[in-house]
């Protein structure tokens, strides 16, 4: 395949499992976070620098590079989501913005120079793999007595506690967890690109990572992934489309996505929008959750 | 003080919300297996007692104690997990899931899977959450909901929405349970089926405590009833006995026939 | 120094305070994170900068432009990519914002370049000494005094008219407000026109002060007048202004001993402050009705 096309369906791998991960937090546990980059940079700069000065191989690397994100989501987290909404927005948006500081000025990051020369060692067969695998673990979670508990705090934070769901505990469970995939997200695209920089991993990269969750539809899977397939192929694809889009094309992005919002503000597939619908209702057959039961 | 019959003991609760006192010194006891009725005029503080009872305000004064437990610091998820279940006088369902899944969200408390457990769905897993869907649909047979089962709680009408949250709580297997205003917004004959169930919670040995405003339905069901007015205990005693209690019906009257 | 520092740090949080109006104005009434009105921002600068440069209008006539400009672009923007989204869920006219903002930062690169450009002084600049304590340039003292000029018209405003009133009661209950008789539409409007006409205020002082306009220079402004914002109490407009001059103090100080770090001052003293009061300095809490 031409090394182009390689290296955008590797992207929208990358992609797919930042907004997953990101929907996980934002679209069922209801917890809104604008500093999602953040954990995609430390596991990113962990694996880099872990397989640089230990000599790890990749994918141990890329695993704890996914550790270190979630150790960090856990002490990010702890703090700050005793805060609600907007207040938690910004203050994941304030460690964001600290991490980018800090990497911009330690030695050990290669501050403002940032870290060059790493292994080319991400490839397409690994990004699908540990795609499949990401959705696989979300859609397992959310099936679960712990996605339902993530799902009934978005739903009613206050009944979820009168249901005896402590759930101090679980939204920092589902940070953790969104950091970790974001974590090995991030190892994959330093081991793609092989150059890291602190601004790879900023509030526009955050950003960017909401409205792929939010365009293809908070709290659906398929949706994130839909919406990162289109975030990252639309402006590839305003690109080629002609010459003067090209030199345009991150104004139409941006018109773009007030457009779409206002089109359907709910997302492309709604939070009730489940492919299970073509095995069950579409095909005739009965669901099996509680009919087996009678 | 704590003597085996009562399941739950509150001594001199008092609340104040920023100066204004919404409970000044109220004392609860409420005996196994018994159904208490807490009747006032709105803003008696009958909700606020609710809230001290389930760890969701922590009492300015005063002392709970559950099962010979005090209740202190307590959050509201160790206290479902003691055995006290609510509803809320608001509905507040988890809208957009199931109706069985609003029900096995009851059972957190009662149920183990974790992450791991999730991700790689052990047979233990499997057996739990086969147990889990199980006992919600006894539950949801329980207040007739079964039949609607995969419909989105947000969907169903306004009288099974409050039946649903009755089951949700059933399903943290309370040992106390208590129901914010279950009859609100019922028609007669929704009101009746009601009472039989609450009679049927009653009879499986579950302990109620209630928030109604419907007489006809506290007079009904309650073995004792307990009257707040602007935040104090004025009476506590049989139907008979507050039916016709001087301060009761001054509460409820006015004072217009009575001059200080 | 020390009182130097201290002017230094006046003169750059009084235009966060500025910046963090038109974000908690716009908050208290539609409880939106106006995330365009950094390019609103960067906008002022610019039409300050063209009205100085090309039609060489003295600078309080630029200055008055660039907020009329300024407050043309917030009412668009509102009618355009948020009143559509009036009845959606929190998160769409979120990303609207962020829509809106990519879309004017990228019009500017095109139309403008990414350079950044001077701005003239078509006006003298003296320093101006303060007995023998500290000495403050005529910069610092016009964005000072434009400052407090626009905030005290704006605190009578909004506590001393019949148009306040109405802004006060729509952020209150939209709904009794509209029952009232109170033209909704027209009050998120002109909330949207006042903001935005101190954003471009805001851009056009800095501009000034930092010599420097450029299609970027709104990011990290726009994020700090946000900070100011929350700091304060979001949705509280005397937060606003406190948040702001203690931003501004509190990040020229700090720089003064960790100049690399200046821009994660901010955002620490953000994060302290809402784990401490969640609600910001000003902000009051609100109990969840149960």
């Amino acid at each position: 395949m031409n090394a182009y096309y390689l290296q955008i369906l590797t992207v929208i791998g990358i992609n797919i499992i930042l907004a997953a991960s990101l929907n996980l937090i934002s679209g069922y546990t209801g917890q809104l976070s604008l500093g999602h980059a953040t954990f995609m940079g430390i596991g990113a700069y962990s694996a880099t620098l872990i397989s640089i000065h230990l000599g790890l191989p990749f994918i141990i690397s890329l695993i704890i590079g996914g550790v270190v994100a979630a150790i960090f989501g856990f002490i990010i987290g702890v703090p700050t989501l005793r805060l609600k909404g907007d207040y938690l927005a910004i203050a994941t948006l304030g460690f964001g913005e600290i991490m980018k500081n800090i990497n911009l000025n330690l030695k050990i990051t290669g501050g403002p120079m940032g870290l060059r020369g790493i292994p080319q060692a991400t490839n397409i067969y690994i990004v699908i793999a540990a795609v499949v695998l990401t959705i696989f673990a979300i859609n397992r979670i959310i099936n679960s007595r712990v996605g339902k508990s993530f799902i009934a705090i978005r739903e009613d934070e206050l009944a979820a506690e009168a249901m005896g769901i402590n759930t101090t505990h679980y939204k920092i469970l589902s940070f953790v967890i969104g950091a970790f995939f974001a974590g090995i997200a991030g190892g994959l695209y330093a081991f793609f690109f092989r150059y890291i920089h602190p601004s790879n991993f900023g509030f526009m990269k955050s950003i960017e990572i909401l409205c792929m969750v939010v365009l293809g539809g908070m709290g659906n899977t398929y949706g994130a992934v839909l919406g990162a397939i289109i975030i990252t192929v639309l402006p590839e694809f305003l690109r080629t489309v002609s010459p003067v889009i090209s030199q345009y094309r991150m104004v139409f992005y941006g018109l773009l996505l007030v457009i779409m919002m206002i089109v359907r503000p709910q997302g492309i597939l709604s939070q009730d929008f489940d492919f299970t619908l073509f095995n069950h209702g579409l095909l005739g057959y009965k669901k099996k959750k509680g009919g087996q039961i009678q | 003080m704590t003597t085996a019959t009562n399941l739950l003991e509150g001594q001199s609760l008092s609340m104040v919300f920023g100066g204004l006192s919404a409970l000044d010194s109220v004392d609860i006891n409420i005996k196994k297996g018994e159904v208490l009725s807490l009747i006032g005029p709105n803003g008696a503080g009958k909700t606020t007692l609710f809230n001290l009872l389930t760890g969701v305000y922590s009492p300015t004064r005063g002392k709970i104690r559950f099962k010979q437990r005090e209740l202190r610091n307590m959050k509201p998820y160790d206290i479902t997990k003691m055995g006290i279940a609510r509803t809320f006088q608001n509905i507040r369902l988890f809208g957009n899931m199931t109706v069985l899944d609003n029900v096995t969200i009851g059972q957190h408390c009662r149920t183990k899977t974790g992450i791991f457990g999730a991700i790689f769905k052990t047979p233990s897993v499997r057996t739990e959450e086969k147990k889990t869907r199980e006992k919600a649909m006894e539950v949801l047979k329980l207040v007739e909901l079964d039949d609607v089962w995969d419909e989105k709680a947000k969907n169903l009408p306004y009288g099974k929405q409050r039946r649903l949250e009755m089951a949700r709580a059933l399903a943290t297997d309370p040992e106390l349970i208590l129901l914010d205003e279950p009859a609100a917004g019922m028609n007669p004959q929704e009101t009746n089926e009601l009472i039989g169930l609450i009679d049927k919670l009653n009879d499986m040995g579950k302990t109620v405590l209630l928030i109604e405003h419907d007489m006809k339905l506290v007079m009904d069901i309650s073995q004792r009833i307990m009257v707040l007015d602007y935040g104090k205990k004025i009476a506590d005693g049989t139907p008979e006995e507050v039916r016709n209690d001087e301060k009761v019906i001054k509460a409820y009257l006015g004072d217009t026939h009575k001059g200080e | 120094m020390f009182f130097e520092q201290i002017i230094n740090g006046l003169a750059l949080g009084s235009t966060y305070s500025l910046i963090a109006l038109g974000y908690t104005m716009v908050y208290g009434i539609l409880e939106l994170i106006n995330f365009a009105h950094s390019e609103i921002y960067m906008t002022g600068a610019f039409i300050g900068l063209t009205m100085v440069t090309v039609y060489k209008v003295p600078f309080p006539i630029a200055l008055l432009i660039s907020m009329a400009g300024s407050c043309i672009l917030g009412v668009c923007i509102e009618k355009a990519a948020y009143k559509p989204l009036r009845k959606a869920n929190r998160i769409a006219p979120l990303i609207s914002a962020i829509g809106v903002s990519i879309f004017l930062q990228n019009l500017a690169l095109i139309i403008a370049g990414p350079q950044a450009r001077a701005f003239p002084k078509n006006f003298k600049v003296t320093t101006i000494q303060v007995g023998s304590l500290f000495k403050i340039s005529s910069i610092q003292l016009l964005i000072l005094l434009v400052s407090i000029v626009l905030m005290i018209g704006l605190h009578f405003l909004i506590n001393k008219t019949k148009i306040g009133q109405a802004i006060r009661a729509t952020a209150q209950d939209k709904e009794t407000a509209q029952l009232m008789g109170i033209k909704i539409d027209r009050i998120i409007s002109l909330t949207f026109a006042i903001g935005s006409a101190l954003g471009g205020a805001a851009g056009v002082l800095v501009g000034v002060y930092f010599n420097s306009v450029d299609p970027m220079m709104g990011f990290f402004p726009g994020l700090k007048g946000f900070v100011a914002a929350v700091l304060g109490g979001i949705g509280n407009i005397p937060g606003a202004m406190v948040g702001g001059l203690i931003l501004g103090l509190v990040e020229v100080i700090g720089a003064v001993y960790m100049s690399q770090y200046k821009d994660a001052i901010a955002f620490a003293v953000l994060i302290i402050i809402l784990l401490l009061k969640p609600t910001g300095l000003l902000g009051q809490k609100v109990q969840e009705k149960v």
